[in-house]
């Protein structure tokens, strides 16, 4: 059901060869041409064929507007080396993606288990839990941002109303990362839960029945039959959390403009600084690269591990 | 012994329930609480900011924003983007999956690799030659700019080509013997048949460029181009932001995909299931 699983499923079986003599009846034009034609061209266009533009601009000391673009062959890499904010922008983008993943799997696990059988309170209570994931994440920040406003947001109101601090979520270099890490989760535990919720409805009844029968209790059950079919599911739900939260921009451009002193600062928005802020595209597009090679090692991994799971 | 470990259990169970219901509200406090704030004048906000409903009621948050940004024509501007973005990839990539699932031609092996391997492009990586194009083409700030590039996804065609190698071959064969061509044979028979996956691909990906950011920023600067989402992020970070008025706005921006999930979330619970891509 998933991308994923289908990646290794179908691409595995290649189309069956066709006989020399139909394929010199067939020599008159096919219509298949005219069927791929419209996705390839825009395919060609917009993602090959900049991709490898990417590749050649980030050699050149590039900017918008002049003709001759001087060759500089790795210094932007070598200049990226010695980058503190580019460095800075891999950590947060890291850190940012390996909490929000952990914390999305765990509550998304949690609460896939707990609400397994579907009444109407289960679905309702699906339903709230997975409403942020179809918002923009644009104007969710925004909203979080007022949310936690010092004078005027509901969380620091409350914290007002008890007598308690107000710290300066979105201010402090110690909480703005981890606030935007909360905000993250609650705004993508959802997306797990509905994948490892049709992952744990897959499971046959009977492997409970026989755990119950071995003595298994509800942990055992959980532990022993859950987990282990569930594998490929959470796999899924962390490649799509990963590359997700590698592409972070919304949240930090909206809420901390990558501040205070570039504690939130993730790398597409390091990316959007240097190219369409500063307009040094050799620079942004050697930074681009580079995320290119993150998410496609990412993905390589996932494809990996997708084959032993066919293999077990 | 057995009956107290049986009411335990029975307490515990409830506790979990309590522990379940207050997080799906705490979940939702956000939205219910920007709702509040649409709806009350600022002097109610600053007096109390704990209250999430509204002391007294007003509608001048959402008068502000329908004079302070052209919203009537960012709406527009998102459904079209949104709306003509989703339509024409439904049928790109209805075409291609087509070509690949119930076609046979030379290097259709070779197109599909290269369509799974697009698969892993995060369009990130592309967005600064595509903004080059977009200017030479004269594109910038333009509706077809917008829609063009991303009029077809390889995740798409993915999809609809898994579904459509499901449909059973008799099909084609009672096609062909009917006197039907490839045209006849998609457009008639194997798209009526998808309804249901194209609807859940139709949601995930209007639902995706609805709350698209990044793109409509870069491709677009001219206020009146630009689409809900991006619009409001500029008029977030002009100075003295009226609060009613800004999340009047953001209740509009959200608005129409919370309508459209409460009446088909079967479409978006599927589609996300089978894709998980926002």
């Amino acid at each position: 059901m998933s991308l994923a699983q289908g990646v290794t499923g179908r691409s595995g079986t290649p189309a069956a060869p066709v006989p020399a003599t139909r394929r010199r009846r067939r020599a008159r034009f096919n219509p298949a041409y005219v069927f791929i034609a419209p996705s390839l061209l825009l395919i060609v266009v917009f993602i090959l064929e900049p991709i490898v533009q990417t590749g050649w601009m980030s050699l050149h000391d590039w900017s918008i507007g002049e003709a001759h673009h001087k060759f500089r062959g790795l210094a932007n890499y070598s200049t990226m080396l010695h980058d503190h904010r580019f460095w800075n922008a891999l950590k947060v983008t890291c850190g940012y993606t390996a909490a929000v993943c952990i914390g999305q799997v765990v509550l998304g696990l949690l609460l896939a288990e707990m609400l397994r059988r579907t009444t109407w309170f289960t679905a309702l209570l699906r339903s709230a839990f997975f409403f942020p994931y179809i918002s923009s994440l644009a104007v969710v920040g925004i909203v979080w941002k007022f949310v936690l406003d010092p004078q005027v947001g509901l969380v620091d109101g409350w914290l007002g109303s008890l007598g308690l601090g107000q710290p300066n979520w979105l201010q402090s270099t110690s909480l703005a990362l981890p606030t935007l890490i909360f905000i993250g989760i609650w705004k993508n535990f959802g997306f797990a839960m509905i994948i490892l919720l049709a992952g744990i409805q897959g499971i046959p009844e009977y492997l409970y029945e026989a755990a119950s029968l071995d003595g298994a209790g509800a942990w055992g059950r959980f532990r022993h039959v859950t987990l282990p079919a569930l594998r490929p599911s959470v796999l899924f739900v962390v490649v799509i959390a990963t590359i997700t939260g590698l592409q972070l921009f919304d949240l930090p451009y909206v809420m901390t403009s990558g501040g205070p002193l570039f504690h939130t600062e993730s790398i597409v928005e390091y990316l959007y600084q240097q190219g369409f802020v500063n307009f040094d595209l050799g620079y942004a597009a050697a930074i681009a690269w580079v995320l290119f090679l993150l998410i496609l090692a990412v993905s390589l991994v996932q494809l990996r591990a997708l084959r032993y799971r066919d293999v077990d | 012994m057995s009956t107290e470990t049986r009411r335990l259990r029975r307490v515990g169970r409830t506790l979990a329930w309590v522990v379940l219901s207050v997080a799906a509200v705490a979940t939702v406090i956000p939205f219910l609480w920007m709702l509040g704030v649409a709806f009350r004048p600022a002097s109610d906000l600053y007096a109390h900011p704990a209250q999430i409903l509204p002391g007294h009621w007003s509608l001048d948050g959402f008068r502000a924003v329908a004079t302070q940004l052209p919203f009537g024509r960012l709406i527009v501007n998102t459904f079209v983007f949104a709306g003509g973005a989703t339509l024409l990839l439904l049928l790109f990539d209805s075409m291609t999956a087509f070509a690949l699932a119930r076609l046979k031609f030379r290097g259709q092996n070779f197109v599909f690799i290269l369509i799974l391997a697009t698969l892993m492009v995060p369009f990130q990586v592309t967005l600064i030659p595509v903004f080059l194009t977009l200017f030479h083409l004269g594109w910038l700030n333009t509706a077809h700019g917008l829609i063009i590039p991303r009029a077809t996804s390889a995740l798409g065609i993915f999809m609809l080509r898994q579904f459509f190698s499901q449909l059973p071959r008799e099909l084609d064969d009672a096609a062909r013997v009917d006197g039907a061509g490839a045209f006849t044979l998609y457009w008639r028979i194997i798209l009526p048949l998808s309804k249901p996956a194209l609807a859940s691909l139709f949601v995930i990906q209007f639902a995706a460029l609805w709350n698209d950011f990044l793109w409509p920023l870069v491709v677009t600067s001219d206020i009146s181009h630009r689409t809900l989402p991006a619009a409001l992020t500029l008029f977030s970070s002009t100075g003295g932001v009226d609060h009613a008025a800004l999340m009047a706005g953001a209740a509009i921006s959200l608005s129409p995909l919370a309508i459209a999930f409460l009446l088909a979330q079967r479409f978006f619970v599927q589609g996300v299931a089978a894709s998980g891509v926002k």
